[in-house]
């Protein structure tokens, strides 16, 4: 009996284990590791997967005659997930790329592995800038946005058009904690003061208790500093507990997915930072289009950055001939990106990509008028504005003397 | 404006106010368990999926079929409660006569599977329902504006959770319902369909919970993580009540939702734990929950 | 007899072999540690009859001390990982002696509330890098000379004390000690009539059953070179329940068999599944307790039992 169990069991593990592993040696192996079914899986997600699927047949389906191979897995929001499975791929897969969805507490651990497998890391769902200060690696590219990108957009209108005082609702983690310290340093640049900040578990089921902080505060603004269902939860608990009436609400990171699922009604006015939109010009607008054939939606700024990432990779290795992590990174930090996603744009040597930024404001029902038709732009930022200047906290780049 | 620590009244006032609307969620919904408990021994670690299903099925209620909130109010946790009578023939049953853990891990799996499922079909994003329109609009205290809305919850938890009180302690009903409990084989020798009580019991409870989840949905988007979130905590409410107490179970419910509050205002951090800081208090000193009868 | 020792040498071989095998050691690794810990919580459940909701805060605290002493201050690593347990066996012995004056599932509900505690600290506290956790735990020198660096020396090292702990828990499950226990579990008003001080026998199982608890997790935050939140979450509990239910309680192996099961499943379900594999640990969940309570390993003794013995020659 035992006999019988034991067999089976080593033949499933022998199975399981044979399965997992893919011929190595001659495929390039691209993978892609994110929220797939909890707060930010509308944010990339499944549909993230397919897009940079579509980016690698729109490349040919193959590099230096060998053909592309696209892994995905969920990280659901746990660093030790994520890394594990990055590791995995690393030892086992032969991966040459990763691509960190949503998550910036993951991406870190992520990146910790990067560093020691060497292998290329394109961050484009997280926000955190340390990716490319404290936590930056030789092998990291932060693609899409940034913490401090954010900040100087969205912090910097909303200052100009009057909002001097904030009060911060801050998700209690690694992104929200950033995003707040870029805020509040961009606010006071401006003449403007930080009231005070309340920290709110992520995930927290309701908002009020910590909004009628905010409020009584007496500040101005009401800084979200959170993403997500966080951020859609806390601005309709605002609305309905009459704080917009008094304080102005500052979406520090929202996502055209949001938007939508708050309605116009209840989103109109706001202030955000976006890398991308849909609608800015004909090459987007057929990325777009062809996006929602497949899903039934706009896609949003990290779903079109990880058809540019990818794209990007790929005519990276084939320059160099190789998919060598130093050559390839080499190269990547000297070509200027120009796709759909970005034009103009080019990794810095801490990896952050800088590119041009645009800070939106959500129509008016009445403004809007086709389906999807929501930000109307108020600023383009130059890549150098928006991200800033070099901080020096990556070992890779010095500041500046 | 007068300070009580340094904090203003006003602001102690609101975090009260709230604590209130959250005390009469826990109040619904761990009267749904106590009922369940208290009337068929059987720790229902799926009460926060029934809750997520209720708030689902007033939300898909108005997609598809345009059922409006009044309606949903009752059509919802009538269709949830059908379902756990479901549930409580098929599977609960088989675990009766076995130690009382293989109920709850069976409800504990139960749950699981319920939220999985949710997740994978609606994704985790979340839905918006809308407050329905009579409800809309605010009342003005002082010390802060109250949504109509939230006044709404108060009032509806307040008046289901005494009439269910009423029911099960004053009345022929309830008195039959405990006696199921005590003695089902006596019971059924009077005739009594003892199965259907029980089925109906749990039914109840968990419709108790749908109710709950029809309730939250203007004010949370409905998503699949809405129950898990909160049964750990109504959990702990029950425990303290005393698990075989209904009333106890709505008092903890609202007073445990006005000390969340007040700690919100004092020490915001420990406004997750504090509930379970106070569980682990009552069970030590008093372990049968502060109306508990054992 | 016989048999079974067959069958523990062919395993053993197979373990030892692993690594020609392709098998990938990390995998592995993180299979033994969850296997340690489910037979250290079988240790409770299955031959205590002690159902505890919050044994993840065992594992995790264990893990979170050892990896911030490794990071932090530059501990060796089996100077950390004795650390790491002797912080799992006081914080036992604090939780034990709160949990055990109440029985079933108030049992459940303390030692859930204080895990909840755990977690909150673990949370709140400035050393445990709150939702980021702890990253880039290294894995040192054992006693100075053995890299653990290599995946390889480290599966090695992990499979000895494997089986050091499964070994050990045999050796306490068949002593006078774990006689009690047993005699504990069936009944325990006898228990109290014949004069055993039930409380003593029940905390010391408790304070082992963490106590190994946190050896699984101390060596889990040097195998993966990580500890966050989940290893101190309500759903790590609830897994080492599964692992336990589906691997049969209150048999040796079948916490193994399970981390076994639930460890692959995870790993490589979700690669085929996605999101599905929640609501399928589900399903297995209540498979098990409505049909299949004894679990694999039980079920598997439980048929032997009934075929008929073959005659002696």
């Amino acid at each position: 009996m035992k006999l019988r169990m034991l067999t089976l069991v080593t033949a499933a593990a022998l199975a399981a284990a044979a399965g997992g592993r893919a011929l190595a040696a001659d495929e390039v192996v691209i993978g892609d590791i994110d929220d797939m079914s909890g707060v930010y899986a509308d944010v990339m997600g499944a549909a993230g997967v397919e897009v940079v699927k579509w980016a690698v047949a729109d490349f040919g389906g193959s590099v230096l005659g060998r053909k592309i191979t696209v892994l995905s897995a969920d990280h659901q929001n746990k660093p030790d997930i994520g890394a594990s499975k990055f590791r995995e791929w690393a030892d086992q897969n032969g991966l040459n790329m990763l691509i960190g969805g949503s998550n910036t507490g993951v991406n870190i651990a992520m990146a910790k592995v990067a560093a020691v497998k060497h292998v290329p890391t394109f961050h484009i769902g997280p926000g955190g800038a340390s990716l490319s200060n404290e936590d930056c690696t030789a092998y990291t590219v932060h693609y899409a946005y940034d913490t401090v990108a954010l900040a100087n957009g969205t912090a910097t209108a909303i200052v100009n058009a009057g909002g001097k005082t904030w009060f911060y609702l801050t998700a209690d983690y690694a992104f929200g904690t950033q995003l707040q310290a870029a805020a509040s340093k961009v606010v006071e640049a401006h003449g403007g003061r930080n009231i005070g900040a309340v920290r709110v578990p992520l995930g927290a089921a309701d908002f009020s208790s910590f909004l009628l902080q905010a409020q009584a505060s007496g500040a101005q603004v009401l800084g979200l500093s959170n993403a997500g269902t966080d951020f859609s939860n806390s601005l309709k608990a605002a609305n309905e507990f009459g704080i917009t009436r008094t304080m102005k609400p500052a979406a520090l990171l929202a996502f055209i997915t949001d938007i939508n699922s708050l309605g116009l009604a209840t989103a109109h006015g706001l202030y955000l930072t976006t890398a991308w939109y849909w609608d800015l010009n004909p090459e987007t607008r057929a990325f777009g289009k062809r996006f929602f054939a497949r899903f039934n939606r706009e896609p949003t700024m990290d779903q079109a950055g990880a058809y540019s990432a990818t794209l990007s990779y790929l005519k990276a290795v084939k320059a160099v001939g190789s998919t060598d992590p130093d050559k390839v990174m080499a190269q990547l930090k000297k070509t200027p990106i120009n796709d759909m996603f970005t034009t103009g744009g080019y990794i810095r040597a801490d990896g952050a990509m800088i590119h041009d930024m645009y800070v939106m404001q959500v129509k008016t029902p009445q403004e809007s008028k086709y389906p999807w038709d929501y930000y109307k732009v108020v600023k383009k930022m130059a890549g150098a504005e928006a991200f800033g200047p070099i901080t020096g906290l990556c070992p890779l780049a010095p500041a500046p003397k | 404006m007068t300070s009580v620590f340094g904090i203003p009244v006003a602001v102690i006032l609101g975090q009260l106010m709230l604590g209130l609307v959250n005390g009469s969620f826990y109040a619904m919904l761990s009267l749904g368990l106590a009922v369940i408990f208290g009337l068929m021994g059987v720790v229902n670690f799926a009460h926060g999926a029934f809750y997520t299903l209720g708030a689902f099925a007033a939300l898909l209620g108005l997609q598809l079929f345009g059922i409006n909130y009044w309606v949903a109010l009752i059509v919802a946790p009538l269709a949830v409660g059908v379902l756990g009578m479901l549930i409580e023939r098929l599977l609960l049953r088989r675990v009766y006569g076995l130690d009382p853990l293989y109920g709850l891990l069976l409800t504990f799996g139960l749950a699981l599977v319920c939220e999985g499922s949710l997740n994978q079909v609606f994704g985790a994003t979340g839905q918006s329902y809308p407050v329905p329109p009579a409800l809309e609009g605010g009342l003005n205290l002082g010390f802060m504006f109250l949504p109509l809305y939230r006044a709404w919850v108060i009032a509806v938890s307040i008046v289901v959770c005494f009439s269910t009180w009423y029911v099960i302690e004053r009345t022929r009903l309830g008195a039959t319902l405990r006696a199921a409990k005590e003695n089902a084989p006596l019971l059924q020798s009077f005739g009594v369909n003892v199965p259907l009580l029980v089925a109906g019991t749990f039914g109840g409870g968990v419709a108790l919970a749908a109710l709950a989840g029809v309730l939250a949905s203007p004010i949370v988007l409905v998503n699949s993580h809405m129950g898990s979130s909160l049964v750990v905590v109504v959990f702990a409410v029950v425990v303290i009540g005393g698990m075989g107490s209904i009333l106890g179970a709505i008092v903890s419910g609202l007073v445990l939702g006005l000390v969340e509050g007040l700690t919100k205002v004092l020490y915001p951090e420990a406004s997750d734990i504090v509930v379970f800081v106070i569980m682990a208090l009552v069970l030590i000193l008093r372990p049968a929950g502060l109306f508990g009868r054992d | 007899m016989r048999a079974v020792a067959v069958v523990y040498a062919l395993l053993g071989l197979f373990a030892l072999c692993v690594p020609l095998l392709g098998i990938y050691p990390v995998f592995m690794m993180q299979v033994l540690c969850f296997a340690m810990f489910a037979c250290a919580y079988n240790l409770l459940l299955g031959f205590g009859r002690m159902l505890s909701f919050g044994h993840a805060a065992f594992f995790g605290a264990a893990a979170y001390a050892t990896g911030w002493l490794v990071t932090a201050h530059a501990w060796g690593p089996g100077a950390a990982i004795l650390a790491g347990v002797a912080v799992a066996a006081l914080l036992g012995l604090v939780v034990g002696a709160l949990a055990i004056r109440r029985q079933g599932i108030y049992f459940a509900m303390i030692t859930l509330a204080l895990a909840q505690l755990v977690y909150f600290v673990c949370l709140e506290a400035p050393f445990t890098g709150g939702e980021n956790g702890l990253q880039g735990v290294p894995r040192g020198r054992l006693l100075g000379l053995l890299p653990l660096k290599s995946d390889l020396v480290l599966y090695y090292l992990v499979l000895a004390v494997f089986v050091a702990v499964f070994l050990f828990i045999r050796r306490v499950v068949h002593s006078p000690f774990g006689q009690v226990l047993k005699a504990i579990r069936d009944n325990e008003p006898r228990a109290i009539s014949l004069g055993y001080e039930i409380n003593r026998y029940k905390l010391l199982a408790f304070v082992l059953s963490a106590t190994l608890a946190g050896l699984a997790g101390s060596l889990k935050a040097l195998v993966f070179g990580f500890v966050t939140l989940s290893d101190v979450q309500q759903s790590t509990s609830g897994e080492v329940v599964l692992m336990t239910l589906l691997g049969g309680t209150g048999t040796f192996f079948g916490p193994v068999v399970g981390a076994a099961v639930v460890t692959t499943l995870q790993q490589y379900l979700s690669d085929l599944v996605g999101g599905w594999v929640i609501a399928i640990i589900g399903a297995i969940f209540v498979g098990c307790v409505l049909s299949f309570r004894r679990g694999i390993v039980g079920e598997l003794a439980a048929l032997r039992l009934r075929r008929p013995r073959r005659p002696r020659p």
